[in-house]
């Protein structure tokens, strides 16, 4: 396949950026689609030319590292899938694909396609966790957990952080990844001490951070390479609406 | 140098109670004048900078990723191993110790062995305790599974996803503390360089992956969680980052590196479907629980798998290891599929694959069942391969995984130089030569929750560290070499890619140091690779300046420094003259072809000594000695 791309490059956080047009020669359909970019960059530094930044790592879809809007979408056209886990047998001979970053004014710009999302270990910072030190757990049949609360509890957790709900909403909204932590911990039994604190903090640190706000457009799920639910954020406005209401803190 | 393992004495079951006692703890008020590095955040660094924190130590980590919560440990799919034998199926501390020794073909310490057993049930009580959603039974109690080379099951899994679920809850207690100012956080930085100050590890330095700079971080203490570096054989189940440099710079400030040549080949991974693959996916273990393996009787057989009549497959591992059947340990799975395809029984359309077959399976358990236990392996499957794997068998081949060697390090995890730590998979201590599923889990969080809590205050209060700071000439004369390497990188201005050096030092290293090694071949490689790495340094082309985010110029010291490993591997594989675990040398094997190891003569571990590129290593030796474990020649059938 021959394929023309329209990749945003941009040499630093400070610079102007802009789209450039590479072609990509002789793309077989079983490459994944980082690999096709391996290979354009390649083509590059032989030129003598700054290779396309762009995040990746594991390349099996769970660090969550790769990220890239194709053609408007943020980890591209197929459902459920990380751009790393995307093949070039989704694309036809002869496709402009238009290769983008995530944006958001909470993931500042690092260079071309790579961006800055520490802004979601902040959240983690505020409220992402139990709080046990190492040492200090009961034996771990001590509570039981029923089967389908622990299957629900870990559809939440397989969240992998890379942001795409946040490229994908309208208002660059974190509340899909913040809910799903959210979620995980109200399920279980090991989250509660910690409820409502969790809600409020984690709800608040979203928002200090600069991601917009939740107006259900629901493009977060359609984008999300785990296809965590939107219902999470459901739960998480119950949980928060209930913290600000019942809190003892 | 003699190298002292400082096992405690007395009986096996009690040493390590004992040497937790007679361990001097620093005082809580004390805690918090002792700076401690630590660089990696998988699940060895990610839990030992929480532990050391929550204990009131200053903790300062370093990773490579833009996330903590991106180390490679995220990728772990199958499970966990512990001794809880909630199962009731005759599990112990006693037999886990047993299997991993023996797992490892007797060529791991046992004193550390036994201790990792001890403590692997606390592991799974602390995750829990996190709120990592383990999978459970309709009562509430948690699952196990069994895995390669045990008869027990004892494995903790959360889907196919263990790996991510650890990571997260080991995370989340860093997060606590960075949120509450006792871990400052550093991501997106590459430690380049160890310094050494009067002998001991007193900092590093490092290389702002987003600016260029280069920065120094000075410490009482260094812990190098860094992973390990299967990536030397360029494709492999690793992640694109994993790296063997901040280890192999330790080593040439003098930290011994041990057992190099034992890596892991796992069984089960997706087989090479052309020349753009950048890495390669591995299918879990977990799938051996209800996976068949199998290649036609009949050599060149192109039929298509479901028209072969069961009479006409050889389902190998279940005839020739009836006890273990598919779940044979790894070496042992690998080693059978590649005889396999050299006898021209392999499938697909470059013959270079075996099936794993769940048809059997899913017709016993539902496909309901199937895709609960492991849908998204299937789903990773059926993406990359455009194949269904509830419809068509899965096509399977060995492939480069885990790295059992790694820096030396005595019985409290300290490297041959004073105050370097070395945790997790980039240590050599406790899989031998070879490691068992679901137990590098194990070890990483061990190592990072329950060990080095314990052995670093030893350390701290037994020895007398001057003051030091990031301006000391030590630190200097490091971020002047750093610098000078970055800019001789920059200056080569050659015709090659970093990446094409790479693939092609893969290719040597697999071609003539990888399932099956010989003398003449590994010899051939040592010089193979000497040449390469001399034409690196003439025709590298590393693009854009240090300036910047610059991949290029990141991925370019990476393959110099796997350039200088992948010698050292291939040496230790040489001078080992017998075939144990990973490590299968043609010229030693039984009759029926399994590994045959040489206890009078090898049962040590090898421990390099650095003494210049292209020069060769000094071998210190570690003798290892089985009081606990007879040795045994490993059977499995
Ligand atoms: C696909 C896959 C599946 C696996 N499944 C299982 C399983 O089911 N069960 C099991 O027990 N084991 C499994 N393993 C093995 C296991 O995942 C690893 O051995 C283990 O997670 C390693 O953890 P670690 O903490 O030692 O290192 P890693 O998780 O590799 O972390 C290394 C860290 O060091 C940092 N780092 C590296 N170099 C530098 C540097 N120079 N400067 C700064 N930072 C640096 C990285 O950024 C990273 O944070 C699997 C491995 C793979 C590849």
């Amino acid at each position: 396949m021959n394929l023309t791309l329209k990749v945003w490059r941009q040499k630093g956080p400070n610079d102007a950026g802009k789209l450039v047009e590479y072609s990509a020669q002789g793309v077989s359909p079983d490459m994944s689609f980082l690999e096709m970019l391996d290979v354009v960059n390649e083509g590059l530094i032989k030129k003598g030319e700054d290779a396309i930044a762009f995040d990746s790592d594991c390349r099996e879809g769970i660090c969550g590292m790769c990220s890239l809007v194709i053609n408007g979408q943020p980890h591209g056209p197929e459902l459920g899938t990380a751009t790393c886990q995307l093949h070039m047998r989704t694309f036809s001979d002869g496709d402009t694909i238009v290769v983008e970053p995530f944006r958001a004014r909470a993931f500042p710009p690092v260079k071309d396609l790579a961006v800055d999302r520490s802004a979601f270990d902040r959240i983690m910072q505020a409220g992402g966790y139990v709080s046990v030190n190492t040492g200090n757990a009961p034996e771990a049949n001590a509570n039981l957990i029923s089967h389908h609360v622990a299957e629900k509890a870990m559809d939440a957790a397989a969240c992998i952080g890379c942001g795409a709900c946040v490229a994908a909403c309208p208002n660059a909204s974190a509340m899909l990844f913040v809910a799903a932590k959210v979620s995980q911990y109200a399920l279980l039994p090991q989250g509660q001490p910690e409820r409502t604190r969790r809600a409020l903090k984690m709800r608040e640190a979203m928002d200090d951070e600069g991601f917009g706000n939740c107006s259900n457009e629901y493009a977060c799920e359609a984008a999300c390479p785990k296809e965590i639910k939107v219902s999470n954020i459901a739960r998480f406005n119950r949980e928060h609406l209930k913290a600000s209401v019942c809190s003892e803190e | 140098m003699i190298l002292d393992s400082k096992v405690p004495d007395g009986p096996i079951e009690k040493k390590w109670d004992k040497h937790k006692f007679e361990t001097k703890l620093v005082n809580p008020a004390n805690k918090r004048k002792y700076d401690v590095l630590v660089v990696g955040t998988g699940l060895a660094g990610a839990s030992a900078a929480a532990s050391l924190a929550e204990l009131g130590y200053n903790v300062k980590v370093f990773c490579i990723q833009d996330s903590p919560r991106r180390a490679h440990s995220i990728a772990a799919q199958g499970g966990i191993n512990a001794a809880k034998n909630y199962p009731n199926d005759g599990d112990s501390v006693w037999r886990l110790f047993y299997d991993t020794v023996k797992g490892g073909d007797f060529r791991a310490r046992e004193a550390n062995v036994y201790r990792l057993a001890q403590v692997s049930a606390s592991i799974i009580d602390q995750c829990v305790a996190q709120g990592v959603p383990f999978a459970r039974e309709y009562g509430g109690t948690l699952s196990n599974r069994s895995f390669g080379g045990a008869q027990v099951s004892r494995t903790f899994y959360a889907r196919g996803q263990t790996g991510q679920q650890l990571l997260l809850g080991a995370y989340s207690a860093l997060m606590r503390q960075v949120g509450q100012g006792t871990v400052s956080m550093y991501p997106r930085r590459e430690m380049l360089e160890l310094v050494v100050e009067n002998g001991a590890a007193r900092g590093i330095v490092c290389r702002n992956l987003v600016t260029g700079e280069v920065e120094s971080y000075a410490g009482h203490a260094v812990l190098l969680c860094t992973g390990g570096y299967g990536n030397v054989f360029y494709l492999s189940t690793n992640a694109a980052s994993c790296n063997v440099s901040a280890t192999w710079r330790a080593h040439k400030h003098g930290a011994l590196f041990a057992n190099p040549c034992y890596t892991q080949i796992h069984p089960t991974c997706i087989p090479v479907s052309g020349d753009h693959q950048s890495k390669l996916t591995l299918m879990s273990e977990s799938l051996r629980n209800d996976g068949r393996v199998w290649v036609p009787k009949k050599k060149g057989d192109k039929r298509s798998p479901e028209t072969i009549p069961e009479a006409e497959r050889d389902y190998y591992l279940e005839r020739k290891y009836p006890s273990f059947g598919n779940l044979v340990p790894r070496d042992v799975a690998s080693r059978n599929a590649k005889s396999m395809i050299d006898e021209g029984k392999g499938v697909g359309e470059t013959g270079l694959s075996v099936y794993l077959d769940f048809s059997e399976a899913i017709k016993r358990l539902g496909a309901e069942k199937i895709k609960e236990k492991y849908g998204n392996l299937f789903d990773m499957y059926h993406h990359i391969t455009d194949e269904d794997p509830y419809k068509v068998p899965m096509r399977i081949y060995p492939a480069v995984h885990y790295a059992m060697g790694g820096l030396w390090v005595d019985y409290n995890l300290m490297t041959t130089i004073p105050g370097l730590f070395c945790l997790g998979e980039a240590n050599f201590s406790d899989h031998g030569a070879n490691r068992l599923g679901a137990s590098a889990l194990m070890q990483g969080l061990a190592d990072g929750y329950f060990v080095i809590p314990y052995t670093l205050g030893g350390y701290l209060t037994s020895t007398k560290l001057p003051k030091t700071d990031a301006s000391s000439p030590a630190f200097k004369d490091m971020e002047k070499a750093v610098a000078e390497r970055t800019k001789k990188l920059l200056c080569v201005n050659g015709k090659r890619t970093p990446s094409d050096f790479h693939k092609e030092l893969g290719k040597i290293m697999w071609d003539k140091c990888g399932m099956a090694r010989n003398e003449n071949e590994l010899k051939e490689a040592i010089s193979k690779i000497a040449a390469l790495r001399e034409q690196f340094w003439k025709d590298v082309k590393v693009t854009a300046s240090n300036e910047e985010f610059n991949q290029t110029l990141e991925r370019a010291g990476r393959v110099a420094d796997y350039l200088e490993f992948g010698e050292l591997l291939v040496r230790d594989a040489l001078h080992r003259k017998e075939s144990c675990g990973g490590h299968f040398r043609e010229e030693y094997q039984t009759p029926d072809g399994e590994a045959k190891r040489d206890d009078a003569n090898f049962s040590y571990a090898a421990a390099w000594e650095f003494k210049g590129v292209g020069q060769e290593p000094v071998l210190h030796k570690e003798p290892l000695t089985f009081e606990n474990v007879h040795l045994a020649e490993r059977n499995y059938a």
